[in-house]
């Protein structure tokens, strides 16, 4: 029990960090152009995405 | 344009597209605050990422631009610019420079994912919960003693909440609505099953019982929450074609005011009487009469004639005709509003709004299966009930029947099928734009072509040379290098595979609709329409595809020009007919014409000269005598027909309208798509009706054991989880199937090829 109470809150964490990495990059707009960011890769270019909310 | 070729649009900058200009860029501008203003411009050409990355880099070098962004998921440019030094810098000029077409989309805030976003989110955290809950029911599970079986019961209730609440809610809102309606829909007993097996596990939680499924309520959501995101992925793709119309519009136009002065005004300011001056490159915003001016106008729009027609004072003009040559001054017969365009486009709203009323093959079912579940859940409820007075056993068995009944297999099933077919057609060069179109394709049996553009391509193709010598021929290969127009072009390219003599011609002028003249060695030199050359008024039917050079009236060499087939046309009529498809040709163009094309492919049934309105109605007139169509066109006086057809195609090279209002787009420039397009159909119409049965036999072996009362909720949700799980690798199949590859090489690589 005592491992758990502290491995779980850990696992917990964790989970919720990714998460919110997650909602992070897509509100951030990440994911709006998923074909450009996989060719964006290929050009040596100063590259970063409009920033702000765009609606 | 110096990338992707896979089409035929290497022509690049496209003279029958208008760009807007910077007024109407000012009226489409959003104001971000701090004298900032923020455009989004449509580019279609942009292709692949050296598109993008010039795009880019041209715009950004312009001055009090601040920055830019483009999109080549939704083919768009951001750009925000400082606006408090005046106007905007040209950026539909500097787009147009380089090689591209800059549009001003409708909505100037383009909104692709907001529905997408908000689906992603409740699906992450509706994973997030689910995923940390099974870990910590495996800790249950495996044995934990009381107390620590009631703590970790307390942080899965505490971890269900948020995606009870909030993962939930896009099920909770639709099952509402149909409720509120009247109506009941699969989301009822999702929404059902969901609240009430969490009431219940808080329940025992709080009575310190030996379980609770919180797994199962927040498995449940999320393995449903994949199928809507999936479903939602295909549904994105359709855009409106009355929207893409509506694009193609301007926004405005350059008015005569009486004491001469000129205005850029909006739309809506355009009444009857209106003096309106339309330069070169620009539609006609309102169906009117042309005071002066003679010019050359494009009225492919409405008419789907590709040639150019020429114009003088007097003559009719209808919105949405392009002015190719020089200024015209038009006064307004009718508002902007009562045009036969604005006619077009609420026709295409109305085919549209008609068209959504084709159910997709799980709605059908689920408006069947809700009302058997929740009948058996309640039967369940009210049998145990009678029979062990115990309301908590009967409740967890009515859950279980509820969770374990939910056609969520099928909600999964179906959109998969379909996601992956549409990527596999799209690596094969064809998009699908609607889930339902693949189920629709699948049942078709009459294909209707359109000619020009669909069958043939729309740069016309020189047949037949003949000349007095080859002065003569050198004479009018020269005198065609000064015009643009694309029977120059097909006359200088035709020569440049010769020994084409370069003579120096003076004095050369072009007459817009007419054709070019020139001096050579004193002598007058004319090359053009025949009846314009010759001097003579003899209006011959075969006129326009005729160019002849003369002296004087003296015809010295002729050029007749033919229409050039889509490479893979007559191999696509053979495919369908083997099939047993009836093939059938619809076109507006003159007989003869429609008539040559259709012996060349091999199609007997030919209609020519349909106006857009005719073409919709022998559509319909097949569809009431229970066909399902295929219509197959190109233009924007196919949209209507497109829209009408039991599902459609279009070739990318095509309109913008025309590709919005089909279900199918054609990006190779071949009709081997066709095929693929079918071929694929029909095997993922096979793999859904596989799908449905997989589902209809679990359930026919599972609901039995729900009922009676070996199903816990957990249970019920793994059961449901694994057939999710069986009916997406069966979809999957559909990507290893060799049968539908076609033996050319995927497209893509070709796309990536050409990039540079």
């Amino acid at each position: 029990m005592s491992t758990l109470s502290f491995l779980i809150p850990i696992a917990v964490l964790m989970g919720m960090a990714g998460l919110g990495a997650f909602l992070w990059s897509l509100r951030n707009g990440q994911y709006e152009d998923m074909d450009g960011a996989a060719e964006r890769i290929l050009y040596e270019h100063d590259d970063k995405p409009l920033g702000g909310d765009p609606h | 344009m110096t990338c992707c070729a896979p089409t035929d649009l290497t022509h690049g900058h496209d003279p029958r597209q208008r760009s807007p200009g910077i007024d109407e860029v000012m009226l489409g501008s959003r104001d971000l605050g701090n004298g900032l203003r923020q455009v989004a411009l449509s580019v279609p050409d942009m292709r692949c990422g050296a598109c993008m990355i010039q795009l880019e880099t041209t715009l950004g070098r312009l001055p009090d631009v601040r920055s830019v962004r483009a999109n080549l998921t939704t083919k768009r440019v951001t750009i925000n610019w400082q606006a408090d030094n005046g106007n905007p810098p040209d950026f539909a000029a500097s787009i147009g420079a380089i090689g591209y077409t800059a549009v001003l989309p409708t909505d100037a805030v383009d909104q692709p994912g907001e529905e997408m976003s908000g689906l992603l989110r409740a699906l992450a955290v509706a994973g997030f919960c689910s995923m940390n809950i099974m870990i910590l029911s495996v800790s249950v599970w495996s044995g934990a003693d009381p107390s620590t079986r009631q703590a970790l019961h307390m942080m899965s209730a505490a971890l269900a909440l948020p995606a009870v609440i909030y993962s939930g809610a896009t099920f909770y809102r639709s099952a509402w609505r149909a409720l509120a309606h009247g109506r009941v829909n699969m989301d009822v007993p999702i929404s059902i099953g969901v609240l009430l097996s969490f009431g219940l596990s808080l329940y025992d939680t709080f009575i310190e019982g030996r379980q609770a499924y919180f797994e199962a309520s927040t498995s449940l959501l999320f393995v449903l929450l994949v199928g809507r995101t999936l479903d939602e992925m295909m549904r994105k793709r359709a855009r409106s074609a009355a929207a893409s119309l509506a694009d193609m519009m301007p926004k405005g136009a350059n008015i005569v005011r009486e004491d001469g002065r000129i205005d850029y005004v909006p739309l809506n300011e355009i009444r009857p009487g209106t003096r309106t001056l339309i330069a070169a490159g620009d539609r006609v915003p309102a169906d009117g009469t042309i005071l002066s001016g003679i010019s050359e106008l494009d009225r492919s729009m409405l008419t789907g004639e590709s040639r150019w027609e020429r114009v003088a004072p007097g003559a009719q003009v209808r919105a949405g005709d392009l002015n190719i040559g020089r200024p015209l001054m038009v006064e307004a017969t009718v508002a902007p509003e009562d045009s036969t365009l604005a006619e077009l486009h609420r026709m295409l709203e109305a085919v549209e709004d008609g068209r959504s009323e084709y159910r997709m093959l799980i709605d059908r079912a689920a408006r069947l299966y809700a009302p058997v579940v929740h009948g058996l859940s309640v039967l369940a409820f009210l049998a145990w009930f009678a029979f062990t007075r115990d309301v908590h056993l009967s409740l967890t068995i009515a859950i279980s029947v509820l969770i374990i009944a939910c056609p969520c297999a099928l909600g999964l099933a179906v959109p998969m099928v379909q996601v992956v077919a549409a990527r596999r057609l799209f690596r094969h060069g064809v998009v699908a734009r609607d889930g339902s179109a693949l189920e629709r394709l699948a049942e078709i049996d009459t294909v209707v072509f359109d000619k020009t553009g669909t069958l043939t391509q729309y740069d016309p193709v020189l047949a037949t040379v003949t000349s007095k010598g080859p002065l003569e021929l050198s004479l009018a290969v020269s005198l065609a290098r000064f015009s643009n127009h694309p029977m120059s072009k097909a006359i200088v390219d035709n020569a440049s595979r010769g020994n084409g003599e370069i003579l120096s011609l003076e004095d050369i002028r072009e007459v817009p609709g007419h054709g070019l003249e020139a001096s050579f060695r004193g002598e007058r030199y004319l090359l053009g329409r025949a009846a314009w050359a010759t001097g003579g008024d003899t209006p011959a039917p075969t006129a326009p595809s005729t160019v002849v050079l003369t002296k004087g009236g003296e015809v010295l060499a002729s050029f007749l020009f033919g229409e050039r087939v889509r490479a893979g046309s007559a191999k696509a009529v053979r495919f369908l007919k083997d099939r047993g498809v009836a093939v059938q040709m619809l076109t507006g163009d003159v007989p003869e014409a429609a008539n040559a094309v259709a012996r060349e492919l091999g199609i007997d049934d030919v209609k020519a000269t349909a106006l857009p309105k005719d073409k919709a109605g022998i559509i319909e007139a097949l569809r009431d005598r229970g066909r399902k169509v295929m219509m197959i066109g190109d233009g924007i006086n196919d949209a209507v027909a497109l829209k009408t057809a039991h599902v459609s195609m279009a070739p990318a090279s095509g309109s913008d309208i025309g590709c919005s209002a089909a279900d199918f787009i054609l990006l190779n420039s071949d009709m081997d798509g066709i095929r693929i397009a079918l071929t694929t159909a029909g095997r993922a119409a096979a793999l859904i009706r596989q799908n449905v049965a997989l589902a209809i036999v679990y359930n026919v072996v599972s609901i039995p054991l729900a009922l009676s009362g070996y199903a816990s909720p957990l249970i019920a949700a793994v059961a449901m989880s694994t057939s999710s799980v069986l009916v997406v690798a069966n979809a999957v199949r559909l990507d290893m199937d060799a049968d539908v590859l076609s033996w050319r090489r995927r497209p893509t690589a070709s796309l990536a090829g050409a990039a540079q």
